[in-house]
């Protein structure tokens, strides 16, 4: 038998309360706003190739500097590439770079947090300071030096998110942590011999997730902006790849003669960004209240 | 008090100290080497080998971090590959034009944001308060380098009402002013949003508290009320805020030079690292980072002393 079939009431509060949820996200203006151009971003980035017959990274001489126009949708940049394919490719740069660096640093911040929260005192302690150290780099600074080590790279653009991100996820990790583990089905499960990990994995773990997920999904919009940023110093992707903040930087140069580049370059960062905060800051009203103000 | 000071101040340090640890950690353990990377890729070894010693790099790793702790604590950065001078003037002669871009962020911050807030507050369910959370974190959410260039395109090379480039002329603060407004305008418009929503959420308690109930009773105008009693006890959370506000505005503050083509330690960072200027870059990454622990230090502290809750429970 199922699990699910064996505890039938509570599989269908559950899914229903997620229905609920759902449909409150749905009737909420800001949020299906949000949805929508986050959707809008996503069909973009994936069909790219579909909605634009030039190539991104073709250079074309003659096409130099070409304004917006019927065949070049956004005109043409300083090496007389298609700007629009340019902008649906860079797309995909800016999800990828969000999605994998959101992932790597949730799974170390719980890992981390995880081990603050249920370990001995004085690790709690020594974590928690290594924690606000990492804090207490500012952003940009961190990634300069970084890349001053390691060289412009998407590499380097992951590696910065992550240092910054991992920080904040383990503290929350930690609280949640430390709150659970003296419940009763915490202590139920100790004295029935389970193993630390057994527990920090199967009853700690489920409980903790939720709201850091929902948190997560709210930082996306700061991990994009930390990848156009850094492009757009020409510290992270490297040419010709397509990214949002490269084409800002081109479009930077040569901003008094042709501001479409520069237009081109910072709407999609605008449009994501937003998009994904609108969307992010009505999951957190319907999903968990509590998390409010955050 | 003071017990609370001399613990916070203990942590600071502590901080301080483990994010040196960080930074010598990641010159160090991650690939590449300094002398190489500073040299370019046209050194010959002899040269690298020259550069290694003189940057003590031939030493063993817990010598070489000894020496990068006990001179960082007490202001020897290092010199700069160029020129030989001491990292710390180096920097030290940038961050006044940072400081002062900051200082012009937090302005257009706190003057836009507090009665945005307050007005939210007051207004509370209102079309103009559903307005104002929008755009509140519609400011919040779009990156401060994307704000710098359109500010440039749009008031700079468009309608050219205000200056693209540079600080201004020295000596001459109503030219170094108006300089300062878009650059200033760019780092401080994302945090218009975060304290317009602070003082909206702090003032929405107070207004609920006791002593508001009190004044009312008594007929106190409600204007006196809301500024006089009410925003004074809401304004506090943001004093927090704006202390770690600053060391992100100070993110921001980078782009803002580098757009505008002002002089600042983000200026001198960028340039550096074009020119792999290697020492430069850990001395201001070093000197930004204390600035930032100081200042959520002295945050803290001025809450600290407002607040006995937070002493006790420190």
């Amino acid at each position: 038998m199922s699990e699910a079939a064996s505890n039938p009431p509570a599989a269908t509060a559950r899914s229903s309360e997620l229905w609920r949820s759902l449909r409150r996200l749905l009737r909420e203006p800001l949020g299906l706003f949000g949805l929508g151009l986050v959707l809008l971003v996503i069909f973009g980035a994936i069909f790219a190739d579909f909605l634009t017959q030039w190539d991104p990274t073709r250079i074309n001489p003659r096409d130099r500097f070409l304004g917006p126009s019927g065949e070049h949708l956004m005109g043409t940049d300083q090496l007389g590439r298609d700007l629009f394919s340019r902008v649906l490719h860079g797309g995909r740069i800016a999800l990828y770079v969000a999605l994998v660096s959101t992932a790597v640093s949730l799974a170390i911040g719980i890992v981390l947090g995880l081990i603050a929260g249920y370990g001995p005192r004085w690790l709690d302690n020594l974590m928690i300071l290594l924690f606000d150290a990492m804090k207490s780099f500012p952003t940009v600074m961190l990634a300069l030096a970084l890349v001053t080590i390691m060289g412009p790279s998407l590499t380097a653009v992951m590696v910065v998110v992550v240092l910054v991100n991992v920080p904040g996820y383990a503290r929350i990790v930690r609280t949640q942590t430390i709150a659970i583990k003296s419940s009763e089905f915490v202590t139920a499960a100790q004295s029935m011999g389970a193993s630390t990990t057994r527990i920090l994995g199967v009853h700690i773990m489920p409980n903790v997730i939720g709201p850091l997920v929902i948190l997560a999904s709210m930082d996306i919009p700061v991990v994009i902006a930390i990848e156009a940023g850094m492009s757009f110093l020409g510290l992270g992707v490297r040419p010709p790849t397509p990214s949002w903040g490269s084409i800002l930087n081109d479009g930077f140069a040569q901003i008094r003669e042709t501001p479409w580049i520069a237009i081109a370059g910072g709407v999609p960062i605008i449009i994501t960004t937003l998009g994904f905060t609108f969307l992010g800051e009505t999951l957190r009203d319907v999903f968990d209240p509590r998390l409010k103000g955050r | 008090m003071l017990n609370y000071a001399v613990k916070r101040l203990g942590l600071a340090v502590a901080i301080v100290s483990l994010a040196m640890f960080l930074l010598f950690c990641m010159i160090y353990l991650v690939p590449g080497d300094p002398a190489s990377v500073a040299l370019g890729p046209r050194a010959t070894d002899a040269m690298k080998e020259a550069l290694r010693i003189k940057m003590g790099l031939d030493q063993p790793i817990w010598v070489q971090f000894w020496h990068f702790f006990t001179g960082a604590w007490t202001g020897d950065l290092g010199e700069e590959v160029l020129s030989g001078r001491p990292v710390l003037d180096v920097v030290l002669e940038q961050l006044p034009f940072t400081l002062v871009l900051i200082a012009g962020g937090i302005s257009w911050s706190v003057a836009l944001g507090i009665p945005l807030g307050c007005w939210a507050a007051i207004n509370r369910g209102s079309f103009a308060d559903r307005l104002v959370g929008v755009l509140s974190v519609a400011v919040i959410a779009v990156p401060s380098f994307v704000i710098a260039i359109y500010a440039l395109l749009i008031f700079a090379v468009t309608l050219q009402w205000l200056p693209a480039i540079g600080a201004g002329e020295p000596g001459d603060p109503g030219d170094q002013l108006v300089h300062l407004i878009l650059p200033s305008l760019a780092v401080g418009l994302g945090w218009v949003g975060y304290i317009a929503r602070m003082v909206r959420a702090s003032m929405l308690e107070v207004l609920e508290a006791s002593h508001i109930r009190t004044a009312r009773a008594f007929g106190l105008p409600e204007n006196m009320i809301t500024y006089r009693y009410a925003l004074t006890i809401a304004i506090l959370p943001t004093i927090t805020l704006l202390g770690v506000g600053i060391g992100q505005m100070l993110s921001s503050a980078v782009f803002a030079e580098i757009v505008f083509a002002r002089p600042g330690v983000g200026k001198l960072v960028y340039d550096a690292i074009l020119t792999r200027n290697f020492p430069v870059v850990t001395g201001a990454v070093l000197v930004t980072t204390v600035i930032f622990v100081l200042l959520n230090l002295v945050a803290d502290l001025i809450v600290g002393a407002l607040d006995p809750r937070v002493r006790s429970s420190f």
